[in-house]
């Protein structure tokens, strides 16, 4: 009888994309919560902790991730919605930023292509399989762009997804030690080198240290993401034909 | 804010059918971003409640990338094979990026303003 039930509920959850719409809104959450009690540390991010949660969930019921995603699905389609609402901010960022159109002309391109561009060739010298190498191109990349540019660029886009956690968590960290070493003291150019760099997470960092560089860096993810958006396509096959 | 979400969808679905029928490898959501920058750079302001829409979505940006990150644990393997590649490329890479940048957002503001902060 008892037995009966369980078979059924599991039955009613593999069918029904609830269970891991709830189980991904959950992860999320806790990841939040851990992150406000350990009073917004970096040790405990709150991206790290949500995978681990979910990871973790679906190997200890050894549910298939594409199971799992035919639930969780939903939840992946905003990223196309939010893709196109990131045009806001980049437009409220754009406002405050109109006097450094020129710096930032110069800046964007540069720093757009020395983002990815150094990535792909190190995972190819020190030999990453070449779905990996693809996916770094994005590296920088806001997470919802990224995962688009990696799928036209024939590079894994659940690598990309966890590279572009790398570049945010690792960027927000170094940020500090790389500013004062190269003696990058502007708030300007803080924020803008921490959005190009560590797209939203760098934008957290960029915030802490006043509003003109969240400002620059709000405007930095937003034309880095489109700039990479235009070039890599083209670019980066192109360069990994001539490496091999 | 019924209206919004008809117009972000819309631009979307504009974006889609744009990168299809050109074929341009570009998303079709970027475009859809890019359309609805220009949308409002020629209204020249930004409407309340877009901007609402805007502010309550993007608050929770990394929930709508969990279902893709969590696909990492299909590649686990990969990942702790190749994790050492991955690292190096990811911090030498940003290192380059976020220093060359931000001597040259600093070093051109300077020049231009002369010592002002921008």
């Amino acid at each position: 009888m008892l037995y009966d039930t369980v078979a059924g509920l599991r039955a009613y959850l593999a069918a029904s994309p609830l269970a891991w719409l709830f189980a991904t809104v959950a992860a999320y959450l806790l990841g939040r919560w851990l992150y406000g009690r350990a009073r917004e540390r970096q040790v405990v991010n709150p991206i790290v902790v949500a995978i681990l949660a979910l990871g973790g969930t679906l190997w200890l019921t050894g549910v298939d991730y594409a199971d799992y995603f035919a639930g969780a699905q939903f939840i992946h389609f905003l990223l196309g919605p939010v893709t196109v609402l990131l045009a806001v901010p980049l437009y409220k960022s754009l406002r405050l930023v109109r006097r450094a159109a020129v710096p930032l002309a110069v800046a964007l391109p540069v720093g757009s292509l020395l983002a990815s561009l150094p990535a792909v060739l190190l995972a190819f010298w020190l030999g990453a399989t070449d779905g990996v190498m693809r996916a770094l191109a994005t590296k920088s990349v806001t997470t919802p762009i990224a995962l688009g540019v990696t799928e036209s660029l024939g590079g894994l886009t659940a690598i990309a997804a966890v590279v572009v956690v790398f570049s945010g968590v690792l960027g927000g960290m170094m940020a500090g030690v790389l500013f004062r070493v190269a003696r990058v003291r502007s708030p300007a150019a803080q924020g803008f080198a921490l959005g190009l760099a560590a797209h939203g997470i760098g934008i957290g960092r960029a915030v802490q240290i006043d509003e003109t560089a969240a400002a620059f860096a709000g405007v930095a993810m937003g034309m880095n993401g489109l700039a990479t958006a235009l070039w890599a396509p083209a670019l980066v096959p192109a360069v990994i034909r001539l490496l091999e | 804010m019924l209206n919004w979400i008809a117009i972000v969808l819309g631009l979307q679905l504009l974006g889609e059918l744009a990168a299809t029928v050109s074929g341009l490898p570009i998303p079709g959501p970027v475009i859809g971003m890019v359309l609805l920058l220009a949308l409002l750079l020629k209204m020249g302001r930004l409407p309340e409640e877009l901007d609402r829409l805007a502010t309550g979505f993007l608050r929770h940006l990394y929930l709508y990338y969990l279902p893709a990150t969590v696909g990492v644990t299909a590649h686990l393997a990969l990942v702790t094979s190749e994790l050492v590649p991955m690292l190096v490329a990811v911090v030498v890479s940003s290192a380059l990026a976020m220093v060359v940048s931000g001597w040259l957002v600093q070093g051109l503001s300077r020049n231009l303003e002369d010592g002002d902060a921008v």
